[in-house]
């Protein structure tokens, strides 16, 4: 025998179910009164730093339709780069920019709109930079485990091609499936749940 | 968003999270729970090191909390009213896998009514909505990870998969660690339930100790007398590796 490490086991995860919006969305639900405002339905305000956008995002299931019971959360660094977490001893982000958002996609057209910045370039664990990008975390009814991938940005080619996350996938053609077009102040991003187009989700 | 829950003292850890255990987590594709058929990536998904966007996550600081907002039995009662149904306290830690507490971890929290009715507009349960009754809630874990929250015992309910396929009783939680990639949503089961093992969606899981781990146990020791039960649970998200003389290696 050996002495024994005493690591516990992380809880297991369970779907966040159909009704998700009660809980992290309850405004969006019809549930007022009880808190103010919905949890990160707001990600800037007028001192933001950086280009305003807007993102727009779907969750297209395997038979081509769009999730309308979805709950998407980004994550991201602002617009020089910096995270607004304790946990990134680079700096002080912008105080006026959170970083963090969540919507339900809407229950009628599966979309839901993002309203930031373009986040500046965060380096990679070995000192090269990333490209800009957005974390994005996604749950709904059927999803067992919280779904993570990334969203890169069309115009960025040149940061794109040198990017070290990018550069990890394998079947080059799949990595498309994580840079939104742009269109505009709009960057749409599709996710694909399956299918040939199945978005590269990570395991970080 | 603050960091106040960091004493000027301590530094916040920044060393990456261990790999999530893939076999204790259900898999995707269930097909025992139908809705995940279609909803389930098939390709394998993309391992990598944590880097700063996984490391890094939001905070929360108890200047968003309300004051009942721990309290479903009257946060969303009428003046002088409350929920309808067993009165029971659920308390517990969040823990991270070397068993540390989570200072600071936002839970939110939602569930159904006594009855097993949602107040939701997709809910279609013959069982009627209680007027006093929400069914959201939230906190932040202190200083040493814990938390508490008063409800009142969420019902059973049908669901349609199976012809005859019910839930459990059960809470639905959505946790924030310190970092993106602790970010995690599961459920909490009661001791005794025997609903817990007929159900497709707990079922997912193929570990017994991973639902056993999603059972809270009643605490008679912790209950308030002529008042309300109280069941335990706690929470593990992944744990971090120290930096401790681990290779810096900067701009190459």
């Amino acid at each position: 025998m050996v002495q024994g490490l005493s690591r516990l086991k992380e809880s297991a995860s369970q779907t966040a179910g159909p009704y998700v919006h009660i809980g992290l969305t309850p405004n969006f639900a019809g549930i007022s009164g009880v808190y103010e405002r919905d949890l990160g339905a707001t990600m800037v305000n007028d001192k933001t730093k950086g280009e305003r956008i807007r993102v727009n995002i779907r969750v297209i299931d395997g038979a081509d339709s769009p999730l309308k019971d979805a709950l998407v959360e980004i994550w991201q660094a602002d617009a020089a780069g910096i995270y607004n977490s304790p946990s990134d001893l680079r700096g002080s982000a912008d105080p006026n920019f959170t970083g963090w958002g969540r919507l339900p996609t809407d229950m009628t057209t599966g979309e839901c709109m993002f309203e930031t910045i373009k986040p500046g370039r965060v380096p990679f664990f070995d000192g090269r930079k990333m490209a800009p990008h957005l974390t994005v975390w996604i749950v709904a009814r059927g999803i067992n485990i919280g779904l993570h991938t990334r969203m890169y940005f069309s115009d960025e080619e040149a940061a794109n091609a040198e990017d070290p996350v990018l550069m990890r996938i394998e079947q080059r053609e799949r990595v498309s499936t994580l840079v939104a077009p742009r269109d505009g102040d709009i960057y749409k991003f599709d996710i694909h749940l399956q299918g040939m187009n199945e978005t590269v989700f990570f395991d970080i | 968003m603050t960091s106040s829950r960091f004493p000027a003292n301590r530094t916040p850890e920044i060393g990456a999270f261990f790999q999530r255990d893939r076999n204790w987590h259900p898999p995707a594709f269930t097909p025992a729970y139908k809705t995940s058929v279609l909803r389930s990536p098939k390709r394998p998904l993309l391992s990598l090191d944590n880097t700063l966007s996984e490391l890094t996550g939001p905070v929360f600081g108890h200047n968003i909390l309300g004051e009942l907002d721990n309290d479903l039995i009257h946060n969303f009662a009428g003046p002088g009213e409350s929920a309808i149904g067993p009165r029971i306290l659920v308390y517990g830690r969040v823990l991270d896998e070397r068993g540390i507490g989570v200072a600071g971890a936002l839970l939110e929290i939602w569930q159904a009514n006594a009855g097993g009715r949602y107040r939701h507009k997709k809910e279609t349960y013959l069982a009627p909505l209680d007027p006093n009754f929400g069914g959201c809630g939230r906190t932040i874990t202190g200083e040493d990870g814990s938390y508490c929250f008063r409800t009142v015992q969420p019902g059973p309910y049908p669901w349609p998969n199976g012809p005859n396929d019910w839930r459990p009783a059960h809470i639905h939680f959505s946790v924030f660690g310190h970092g993106f990639a602790q970010r995690l949503i599961t459920q909490m089961y009661f001791e005794g339930d025997p609903m817990i093992w007929r159900c497709p969606i707990v079922r997912t899981i193929n570990d017994r100790r991973a639902i056993e781990g999603l059972t809270a146990a009643l605490d008679m020791e912790a209950t308030i007398p002529m008042d309300a039960r109280a069941y335990k649970f706690d929470i593990v998200l992944r744990g971090r590796r120290s930096t401790l003389f681990e290779n810096r290696i900067e701009g190459n």
